[in-house]
């Protein structure tokens, strides 16, 4: 089959490679019908994130048709329409029981690695780091879901891929993402990064009852669409003293809310800490970029939440634990928890409350995938979220 | 809520002149291609500035030569570390500028070399000629978007206007480990 396979930094081809058997009894393959590109994939494009090998086939945002179903899998048969969580869930385990699905004890099989990592295990992850478990992406013509049993959302005929596709990933990211903001009806809500993640967590927020959406961002179209979703925006090349601008916003008292939907790769052209951490970085003395989550510390509210959606993989430098602490800010993080939100936001695509394809710029076939890649982490071309038909 | 009436945008198609198969471009390989040569010509100038200088008739130019050894080197390490060389492909550019001016600064009757520099004249500006290619070749595979060029304006992702969707979900229960602990709940006064 044809996949696209990570080779090195930058370096992504449309390969073909075997195509998946069943290995294990709760096993499911399915031929994808849609996936996506995730602003996560970039992390591992640019090779930020450790742990990954040459050949690894990317993608965790992807849905299909089932093909073939593992003699234990009783959830599943031929012909099922799915969604597959990015997130590879048992079903089983403890965390699994109280719903937290992204960090299930039994999916990722390469535990030692997780706990050496992590502290402890977290759940396997299509398509991305061996600390997580090396499983194979969707980013291919079919794909072997692990735990398909209880990793699947089955969904119905009659609404197009485009709309059901980011219950994969993105839409529950966003959701969860405001979500454990424990939004008030009095609350501003500052949003840094207005890509897949930061729309859906826009929109998130707004429907959830913000008083007020705040979206930070310096790429113009990406601007456009987050005020199209309800949100006031900042271009941070215009005013790259953010810190004042939301305090000016908020008459000096800062948002109650703040989401991270950037993650590792923060950029800030000019500003000292962005420059020491690039420099960083580059010399290995750090793996992640903290200064969207420094800005957040720094302006949040007292007493209030910060929540961090946006992947970091190791470690930071310069945190500024003195006012993290002294305000008495909550953090909440994690990968998302997909299954638990999805059959909530189904409902809402069915009843047409929102319908996430607002976010696709780009629809394309496997071949084009390593050019797309290049585009998208350029942010060129108005690409804000790439839409893959193998 | 009533079924949406909002259609689905229209997605573009890959830009054209999308190559499949490798990540990489020929001016992506030729950028890493001169940033190696960048370090290994700046290391040349670094530790054999005296030699250089003797074989091209410019005799107390070697701090002047070692300075651009630096040049080089930290050229080359920038071009294969960023993720997008042009600007230091462009740097390049402008050092084969210079260096080409002190080259020329070496054609002087009473220089014995002048066939040797004349010879590496002509290199530098063969690989000046690298340069120019693999800069304009670089900026043009960039798909860089004029303003104005793309219409978001109406992507919302709701049927309704965005302004009518605040609250929307109210019906959402936020589950109980999700929701700040009562006594740690601020600005009680504000709820109901």
């Amino acid at each position: 089959m044809k996949a696209l396979v990570w080779h090195g930094t930058r370096d992504v081809r449309c390969d073909t490679v075997p195509d998946p058997e069943i290995e294990d009894g709760r096993d499911a393959i399915i031929k994808v019908t849609s996936c996506a590109i995730c602003g996560s994939d970039l992390h591992l494009y640019d090779h930020f994130m450790p742990g990954m090998k040459s050949g690894d086939v990317l993608g965790h945002e992807a849905m299909g048709e089932v093909v073939e179903v593992g003699k234990d899998n009783k959830a599943l048969k031929v012909g099922d329409r799915i969604v597959v969580p990015f997130t590879i869930t048992c079903g089983q385990c403890e965390q699994c029981r109280r719903g937290n699905f992204s960090v299930c004890e039994r999916s990722n099989r390469n535990k030692a690695l997780g706990d050496t990592a992590f502290g402890h295990t977290t759940a396997g992850l299509f398509g991305y780091t061996h600390l997580t478990g090396g499983y194979a992406g969707g980013q291919a013509e079919f794909l072997r879901v692990p735990f398909a049993d209880s990793t699947h959302i089955k969904v119905p005929e009659g609404i197009s891929d485009e709309k059901l596709l980011f219950l994969s990933d993105v839409f529950p990211t966003g959701w969860q993402g405001a979500v454990q903001c424990d939004i008030q009806p009095t609350d501003t809500v500052a949003i840094w990064g207005c890509g897949a993640v930061g729309q859906m967590a826009i929109r998130s927020a707004l429907l959830l009852g913000a008083k007020r959406v705040i979206a930070i961002d310096r790429v113009p179209e990406r601007l456009q669409m987050a005020e199209a979703g309800g949100a006031e925006v900042i271009d941070y090349d215009a005013e790259p003293n953010i810190v004042g601008r939301l305090n000016d916003m908020t008459d000096g008292r800062g948002p109650e809310k703040c989401i991270d939907a950037v993650g590792l790769e923060a950029h800030a052209m000019g500003a000292v800490d962005a420059v020491y951490d690039r420099a960083k970085q580059a010399m290995l003395l750090e793996t992640d970029r903290a200064h969207v989550l420094r800005q957040m510390i720094m302006v949040c509210r007292p007493a209030g939440v910060l929540s961090v959606p946006g992947v970091y993989g190791g470690l930071i430098d310069k945190f500024p634990i003195g006012a993290l602490m002294n305000k008495g800010l909550t953090v909440r993080t994690g990968q998302t928890h997909v299954n638990r939100w999805t059959p909530d936001l189904l409902k809402r695509i069915e009843d047409g409350q929102i319908d996430p394809s607002f976010v696709i710029t780009h629809t394309i076939g496997l071949e084009d995938g390593p050019e797309m890649y290049r585009v998208f982490r350029d942010k060129q071309d108005g690409c804000i979220k790439v839409v893959i038909r193998p | 809520m009533s079924n949406s009436t909002h259609q689905p945008p229209a997605p573009r198609t890959a830009p054209r002149g999308a190559p499949g198969g490798g990540a990489y471009t020929r001016h992506d390989e030729l950028a890493r291609g001169l940033g190696w040569f960048s370090i290994g010509l700046g290391l040349l100038e670094l530790t054999a500035a005296h030699g250089l200088c003797r074989a091209l008739g410019l005799k107390g130019r070697e701090t002047l030569v070692q300075a651009y050894g630096v040049r080089e080197v930290a050229t080359g390490v920038a071009i294969l570390m960023s993720h997008d060389p042009t600007p230091w492909i462009l740097a390049r550019v402008g050092g084969d500028a210079l260096d080409l001016a002190t080259l020329a600064t070496g054609f002087e009757d009473d220089n014995p070399k002048q066939s040797n520099l004349a010879a590496a004249t002509a290199a530098v500006a063969g690989v000046t000629v690298l340069d120019v290619v693999c800069a304009q070749g670089l900026i043009g595979q960039k798909r860089l978007s004029r303003p104005g060029a793309f219409d978001y304006s109406d992507r919302s992702g709701f049927a309704r206007p965005a302004r009518t969707m605040r609250g929307a979900a109210s019906d959402f229960a936020t589950p109980e480990d999700f929701r700040i602990p009562g006594p740690l709940r601020p600005w009680t006064e504000t709820r109901a």
